[in-house]
C-alpha cells in the first residue's frame, strides 16, 4: 500500500499544498488547528475537491486534475471516522455496522464481523439505537462500521479528540491493533502529541496548508519547530520491551540497555512497548543522585544543546534506549556548564509517566 | 350519513377523491424539487424557486385561467392530452391539476426545510461507506426528512381540498364531476334555502381539515422520535 499525492486547494486567506509519498503503516497527520490536516485528509477521502494535482493508491489514480479525474467519495474503497462518529440516528447500531456491507464488492464474512465486533466490544450494543450511546460507545461503533465496509485504507479525522481521558484510553489500543495485527494503512489526523507518540509508524508534519516534514515520531516529535505547543510539548519516544511487573503497582521495562520504572502496564512480559517521556518532565545531573525519589536515571552523553529566544534550552542526551531530551534553562545549562559529549544523568519521575504515554510497539 | 343530501355528499366525496390524487402525484415531484432547491445550485435555481411559489402569491383565479389557456381543449398542452384520452377542461381530472397547483409550494416548503435540517455531514459518512448519491438519498436523506414529508403532504392534502378560485375558474362548478366542496358550498349560497346544505358542508370542511392537522401532527412526532433514535 502506497499513497501518493500532490495537491493544492485555494480557500479564503488559505491554501492547501502538499505533497507525499506515504509508506504502509499508521500515518499521523500532524499540525496544529488550521495546518490543513484535515482538508488533506477529506481531499483523499473525495469530500473535498482539490484545484489541481494527482492523488494514487496503489496504482489507482483516485484524482488527476490533468486528465480530469476525480473518483467521488463512494467509488474510493476508503474508510473514515469522523470525529463526531457521525452514526445514522435513524438506524441501529447493527444497522449502522452493516451499513457499508450492501456497497462493497469485497464483503466481510460472517468470521471477519464477528471478530471485529468482538475487538471492539459492541457485541451487548447491536440492537440499540445510534442515537443512544455514549460518546467512547459511538466511536466504536463508527471505527467498527468504518471497518465493515472493508476499506483499503483508513481515514481518521482526530478520531479520539471530543473524548474524555478515560475513553481516549480506551480507543487508543484498538488504533494500535489496526497497526499492529490487522496491517491496515491508516491515515490519522491529530494534534495531540501523545497520540502521536503511541500511534504512528510515520508522523507527516504540516504547516499552513504545507507538509513541512515527515519521518519517525521520535524524530519529528522532538523538533520544538514541529510540535504543536512548541518546547513545551516536545519530547521522546523510547523502544522498549515489558522486563517485569513488580508488586507495588509497577512495571519495569527495558530500554536498550537502561531500565524504566513506569506504571503499571497491561501487555505480558516481553512486549513491545513505546513510550514518550517529556522533555518538560526530564531533570538533569552531571553526577549520579543519591537519595532521591525519582525512579529513573537514565545515563547518557550530551549529543546536542539548542537554546532559542526564551529563557530555555533543549539538552538531546544519547541513552543507550535511544535519544532522551530534557528541557532546561538556560541558567541551569550554564550552571551545569554542559558542553557536547559529556556524559550526563536524565532523571524521571515514575509518575510523570502517565498512561496516555505507553503503548504498544 | 342520511343527513347529507345526495349532492351534497357527492360534493364531499370528490373533494376527497381530488385531494388524495392531487397530493398523491404531485409528491415525488415535490420532494424532487424539494431536494433540488435545498441541495443543488445550478443555473435557474432562483428561477424554479420562483415558478414554484408563483401559486401561492397569484390571485389563484389567474393561476385557474393560465390552466384554462394552457390545458382547455383549444389550449397547446390540454389538446395533446385530450388526444391520448385525457381530458382536463371541466373534468374532475382537471380539478385534480388545480388543486395540485395551488397546493405545490405548500408541499415544497414544507418538505424542503426537512431536508434542509437533515445534516449533510451523514451524507458524507455514508458516501464514505460507498453508497452513490442515489443511496445516500435513499437511505439517509429520505428517511431522516420523512416527518416533513408527511406534514408537507398533509398540509398540501387540506389546501387541495379547500382549493378554491383556481378550480371554479379552470373547471367550473358542475355537479359530480367538478363540484367539489368550496364549490358546492358557494352554490348552495347562491340559491335561496341553501344555507342548511351550505353549513352541513361547512362543518365537514372543518372537521377533515382539524382531523387531517391532528393526524399529522401525531404521524410526525411519532416518525420524529423514530428517526432522532430518541
Amino acid at each position: 500500500m502506497t499513497l501518493s499525492l500532490n495537491i493544492t486547494k485555494q480557500f479564503e486567506g488559505f491554501k492547501l499544498d502538499a505533497s507525499l509519498e506515504l509508506p504502509a503503516g499508521l500515518t499521523v497527520l500532524f499540525g496544529p488547528s488550521g495546518s490543513g490536516k484535515t482538508t488533506l485528509l477529506n481531499a483523499v477521502a473525495g469530500l473535498v475537491t482539490p484545484d489541481t494535482g494527482h492523488l494514487v493508491i496503489d496504482g489507482q489514480v483516485l484524482f488527476d486534475s490533468a486528465k480530469n479525474i476525480h473518483l467521488p467519495p463512494h467509488k474510493r474503497g476508503l474508510g473514515f471516522v469522523f470525529q463526531d462518529a457521525r452514526l445514522f440516528p435513524h438506524l441501529s447500531v447493527e444497522q449502522n455496522l452493516n451499513y457499508g456491507r450492501y456497497f462493497t464488492v469485497n464483503k466481510p464474512s460472517e468470521a471477519d464481523v464477528n471478530q471485529i465486533i468482538e475487538m471492539l466490544g459492541i457485541r451487548h450494543l447491536l440492537s440499540r439505537g445510534a442515537a443512544k450511546l455514549s460518546g467512547g460507545e459511538r466511536q466504536r461503533v463508527s471505527l467498527g462500521r468504518a471497518l465493515l465496509s472493508k476499506p483499503k485504507m483508513l481515514l481518521a479525522d482526530e478520531p479520539l479528540a471530543a473524548l474524555d481521558g478515560a475513553r481516549k484510553a480506551e480507543l487508543l489500543p484498538f488504533f494500535e491493533r489496526l497497526r499492529d495485527e490487522l496491517n491496515l494503512p491508516v491515515l490519522y489526523v491529530t494534534h495531540s502529541v501523545s497520540e502521536a507518540a503511541r500511534l504512528a509508524s510515520t508522523v507527516v508534519a504540516m504547516e499552513a496548508g504545507k507538509v513541512v516534514k515527515h519521518g519517525s515520531p521520535a524524530e519529528i516529535l522532538a523538533d520544538p519547530a514541529l510540535v504543536p505547543g512548541g518546547v513545551r510539548g516536545v519530547g521522546t519516544v523510547l523502544k522498549a520491551k515489558v522486563k517485569s511487573h513488580a508488586g507495588d503497582g509497577l512495571s519495569e521495562l527495558t530500554a536498550g540497555g537502561a531500565t524504566l520504572v513506569v506504571p503499571r502496564v497491561n501487555q505480558p512480559v516481553g512486549s513491545p512497548l513505546r513510550v514518550r517521556i517529556a522533555a518538560q518532565d526530564v531533570i538533569l545531573a552531571t553526577e549520579r543522585p543519591i537519595g532521591l525519589s525519582a525512579l529513573n536515571i537514565i545515563e547518557g552523553q550530551v549529543l546536542r544543546l539548542r537554546t532559542g529566544e526564551g529563557p530555555g534550552a533543549i539538552v538531546t542526551l544519547q541513552a543507550a534506549g535511544g535519544e532522551v531530551l530534557a528541557r532546561i534553562t538556560r541558567r541551569s545549562l550554564a550552571a551545569l556548564n554542559l558542553s557536547e559529549g559529556q556524559t550526563c544523568f536524565a532523571i524521571v519521575k515514575t509518575v510523570s509517566i502517565a498512561r496516555e504515554d505507553i503503548g504498544q510497539g | 350519513m342520511n343527513w347529507l343530501g345526495p349532492e351534497e355528499w357527492q360534493a364531499v366525496m370528490l373533494s376527497l377523491k381530488v385531494a388524495f390524487w392531487a397530493t398523491f402525484l404531485s409528491l415525488p415531484l415535490g420532494v424532487f424539487v424539494a431536494y433540488a432547491l435545498a441541495r443543488w445550485t445550478f443555473y435557474g435555481r432562483q428561477l424554479l424557486n420562483v415558478l414554484v411559489h408563483l401559486p401561492l402569491v397569484m390571485p389563484p383565479v389567474v393561476t385557474g385561467y393560465l390552466l384554462l389557456i394552457l390545458f382547455g381543449s383549444q389550449g397547446p398542452l390540454g389538446g395533446a392530452l385530450e388526444a391520448i384520452g385525457l381530458p382536463l377542461a371541466f373534468r374532475w381530472t382537471g380539478a385534480v391539476l388545480a388543486a395540485a397547483i395551488m397546493a405545490f409550494p405548500l408541499m415544497v416548503r414544507a418538505i424542503r426545510l426537512s431536508i434542509e435540517a437533515v445534516d449533510p455531514r451523514f451524507e458524507e459518512a455514508a458516501s464514505t461507506l460507498g453508497a452513490s448519491r442515489l443511496w445516500v438519498f435513499a437511505t439517509i436523506t429520505l428517511p431522516l426528512a420523512v416527518p416533513g414529508i408527511l406534514a408537507g403532504s398533509v398540509l398540501g392534502f387540506a389546501k387541495a381540498m379547500g382549493e378554491f378560485g383556481a378550480t371554479i375558474t379552470f373547471v367550473s362548478n358542475i355537479p359530480g364531476e367538478t363540484q367539489t366542496l368550496p364549490s358546492a358550498v358557494y352554490g348552495f349560497l347562491q340559491v335561496p334555502g341553501g344555507e342548511s346544505s351550505a353549513v352541513k358542508l361547512v362543518v365537514i370542511a372543518i372537521i377533515i381539515a382539524v382531523g387531517a392537522l391532528l393526524a399529522s401532527e401525531y404521524l410526525a412526532q411519532r416518525v420524529a422520535r423514530r428517526v432522532s433514535g430518541k
